[in-house]
């Protein structure tokens, strides 16, 4: 993975010294808190219903046992001993101090880690494939894009003061696990008719007041061009976006108001003008980072462990932990191991400092020191192999993190919610955690199979609700909280926004109204049918039928 | 007979620290919600804001605002569930209770 | 009010009076430069922030020097329109105004303002230790941050020459 150099080591050093500054000016009154709040956003930092939230980057979801460490100790000496992950592979610390935060920033830069513009109407995160550089589907890995992307959108002169936030994903395999097709840029690399690489380039994906699916503004960009282009999408949107109503500031909202064609348009006029700035500088940088990313030093193993197979016929656990929680690597005798962070009735994506540690010690004996970070709020040991598993298995059984549920009805997807968080409007925890009881028994979630189910606190949709097969709203009335349920959403590659299916339900009704919908489709069900596939068949009337008939 | 009043109290938090606080009777910032001054009128509410601009511009404090609650028996209880879980803390980490009234929440 | 340049603190030689000085320096609005052709000073032009790259294109030849607005310090389209500007092959002045805090001088710099009218809220010394606060940049080279990419493209050029010649 990418190692600082001395200039990215001076950059987040001196970064961490502006920051500290400018909150110093800000304790002894010489910013005021309206001008203090973009800079002290711009550098991760949220006040939130408790406390000021840190939210510290994960790049492209990739970190190292030194790096998750650090985040451990964090936890433990600045907050309350454990850390959420979130939807952009990102970690929060939801009680921090902003006396404490420069010298938080410091301790994360020495590991080269910051929480550089994972806030503010800048370029956010750029998250990817949380199987990159592992997974047999890949075209090739995206991280060194990721890499440079991260680099040249940080403190990017130009783009520091947009309309509103910004979220890139990049994809290197067809099977998009990065939801590309729902952020402000989506990049997907592919192949054109003669076999070389190139970019389809989507624009103006997005969730919160109004999902969209991205429109494809290139089909196919040589990869050379990609800076190029990209910034000129960037000024594009940073002259013409509006900024006349934050709810309507996004780049969706132009693509949408101006046509695909017209903003096609305008982005390669802009495109032409460009003189050749960067001089292929960019193109270097790119071979350069790639050279991080070369695979790690692959034993050659036979595809088959007969230590594996064998555990698995002699304990049933391991064996159902291994059909939801390993999926296929492309070297042979290799696996990569999903670990679920939704245990049973559990917080979605939140570790405690121990476990944080123990998936550190895990990445450094049986994962090339490498651990990754789900947009599904899971972590990732992405190159364990099938000889290792059941070692792997045993110590997550230790630390509680061994749930058989990855991809299933017990994998929730849920924001922070009214428990945490300032913008929400009800809770969504406790409802994760109703269904998970309710769908406990791991051999029925196994019967179901792959089954999202998102939930977000509130309407600007940081639990991804949109694109869940089931998606679960949470609202207000009179003070009362309630949940609308969206149906036939996803984020993979047929990217679709679920539709509501009727009126809201009280909190403690949602399992129940789950249950139905689960029971309607193992009803109607065709053979092999998973989930999406039938709701897309169906539609929602079957389901209405099921949830509203004999209600209210 | 029980005494049960409706009125505003104002909370905001504590600049370094973050920390929710509430404008108490003694016109200092307390963790307590239970100390808090609840104005009952519009003169006395004005009052409160105007504290709460005060430490603002001091430094003290930041995001002061006023927050809708009932004052029964000494004990005092914001109407919204918003409110109510800002002070006790996350309903889902009892653990991490920051006033020791989870009975808040079913209010 | 002050202004800044790469050069410190300068006297500012350009006014926006009506019936001034003809020979004088003088910025005018940009739809009122047509009546200002045939001015003998050197003339500036104050662009709103909301115009596009067409609107200024056509007088870039004749002006020695554009202004663009910050009307709040969070609006950045001036930060665009100055790098469109300077793409165009502008290469007077280009002064920042409005809403500035020190924080953004450096970034202005980056994209290629020249100058910022600053106000007397914080020290000179304030504003212009912040155009050097930052020694490394990832994008366009500015007045005084190191181009990360370009000076690792360098140090590989150099270790390249070393090689060659160690042969």
């Amino acid at each position: 993975m990418y190692r600082y150099d001395e200039f990215d080591h001076r950059f987040v050093a001196e970064r961490v010294e502006q920051f500290r500054d400018q909150t110093l000016r800000r304790l002894n009154g010489d910013l005021s808190e309206d001008e203090f709040k973009p800079l002290r956003l711009m550098n991760g930092l949220y006040l939130q219903l408790h406390a000021y939230m840190l939210r510290v980057a994960i790049p492209y979801g990739t970190l190292n046992s030194r790096q998750m460490l650090r985040l451990a100790d964090i936890s433990e000496r600045y907050d309350r001993g454990y850390g959420h992950f979130t939807t952009r592979q990102n970690i929060q610390f939801n009680w921090i101090a902003l006396a404490d935060a420069p010298e938080i920033l410091a301790e994360l830069a020495a590991v080269e880690m910051h929480a550089i513009q994972t806030s503010g109407n800048c370029i956010r995160n750029v998250t990817t494939d949380h199987w990159a550089g592992a997974a047999a589907d890949e075209l090739a890995d995206p991280r060194p894009v990721a890499e440079l992307l991260r680099q040249w959108s940080s403190l990017h002169p130009e783009f520091t003061f947009l309309p509103r936030k910004f979220k890139i994903a990049v994809t290197g395999s067809p099977h998009d696990r990065a939801a590309t097709r729902v952020h402000d840029i989506g990049l997907r690399l592919h192949l054109n008719d003669e076999g070389e690489r190139g970019w389809e380039v989507v624009v103006g994906g997005g969730l919160g007041r109004t999902p969209m699916i991205g429109v494809t503004v290139r089909e196919f960009l040589p990869e050379d061009e990609l800076l190029g282009y990209l910034e000129a999408v960037m000024r594009v949107y940073n002259l013409i976006g509006r900024r006349d109503n934050k709810y309507k500031a996004r780049i969706k909202i132009l693509v949408h108001e101006l046509g695909a064609e017209a903003f096609r348009a305008e982005v390669e006029a802009e495109y032409a003008r460009q003189t050749a700035a960067l001089n292929g500088i960019d193109n270097a940088e790119l071979e350069r980072i790639a050279q991080y990313f070369a695979p790690p030093p692959f034993e050659k193993l036979p595809r088959w462990s007969p230590a594996y197979q064998s555990h698995r016929a002699g304990n049933a656990a391991f064996a159902r932990w291994s059909r939801s929680n390993v999926a296929a690597h492309a070297r042979d005798g290799y696996a990569i191991v999903d670990v679920s962070l939704k245990p049973e009735g559990g917080i979605p994506g939140d570790a405690t400092a121990r476990q944080m540690r123990a998936v550190a010690d895990l990445a450094q004996r049986y994962s090339f020191d490498e651990v990754r970070v789900s947009h599904h709020q899971n972590l990732v040991l992405p190159h364990v192999r099938r000889d290792d598993l059941f070692a792997v298995w045993e110590r997550l059984v230790a630390e509680g993190l061994d749930a058989a549920n990855v991809g299933q009805a017990g994998d929730i997807i849920a924001c922070p919610g009214l428990d945490y968080c300032s913008l929400a409007t009800a809770r969504s925890i406790p409802i994760a955690q109703g269904i998970s009881r309710r769908f406990a028994d791991l051999n029925r979630q196994a019967d179901i199979g792959p089954l999202r189910i998102n939930i977000s606190g509130c309407i600007n949709a940081c639990g991804h609700h949109h694109v869940g097969h089931i998606g679960i709203l949470g609202l207000e009335k009179k003070g009362v909280e309630f949940y609308q349920i969206t149906l036939g959403g996803s984020s993979a590659s047929e990217a679709s926004i679920g539709t509501i299916i009727g009126p809201g339900f009280a909190g403690d009704e949602v399992p129940d109204a789950v249950e139905k919908i689960v029971t309607t489709y193992l009803a109607l069900r065709q053979e092999g049918e998973t989930f999406l596939a039938a709701c897309r068949r169906l539609g929602a009337e079957p389901f209405k039928e099921a949830l509203y008939a004999t209600h209210h | 007979m029980a005494s049960i009043d409706r009125g505003k109290i104002l909370t905001a938090s504590q600049l370094r620290g973050g920390t929710v606080v509430f404008l108490a009777r003694n016109g200092r910032w307390s963790d307590h919600i239970h100390e808090a001054a609840v104005a009952l009128e519009p003169v006395a509410v004005e009052a409160l804001q105007a504290r709460g601009r005060e430490a603002e511009a001091a430094n003290i404090v930041t995001g002061a605002y006023l927050v809708e609650v009932e004052r029964r028996d000494g004990r005092v209880t914001p109407i919204h569930i918003r409110e109510r879980i800002r002070v006790t803390g996350p309903s889902v980490r009892p653990d991490l209770a920051l006033q020791p009234s989870p009975a808040l929440l079913e209010a | 009010m002050p202004l800044i340049t790469e050069d410190g603190i300068v006297a500012d030689s350009y006014r926006r009076l009506d019936g001034a000085d003809p020979a004088a320096d003088l910025i005018v609005p940009l739809d009122a430069l047509a009546e200002h052709g045939d001015h003998a000073g050197r003339l500036g032009a104050d662009v709103p922030n909301t115009a596009r790259l067409e609107d200024v294109l056509p007088y870039l030849d004749r002006l020695d020097l554009i202004s663009l607005p910050f009307p709040a310090f969070t609006d950045g389209r001036a930060y665009s329109l100055a790098r469109q500007i300077r793409q165009a092959g502008f290469s007077g002045e280009l002064r920042a105004t409005g809403n500035l805090l020190p924080d953004q001088l450096q970034a202005m710099a980056q994209v290629g303002f020249s100058a910022f009218e600053v106000t007397d809220r914080f020290h000179p010394e304030v504003w212009l230790r912040a155009l050097s606060r930052m020694s490394v940049s990832y994008q366009t080279p500015g007045t005084s941050a190191r181009h990360v990419w370009q000076e690792r493209a360098l140090a590989r050029h150099r270790l390249q020459g070393y090689s060659a010649s160690a042969r």
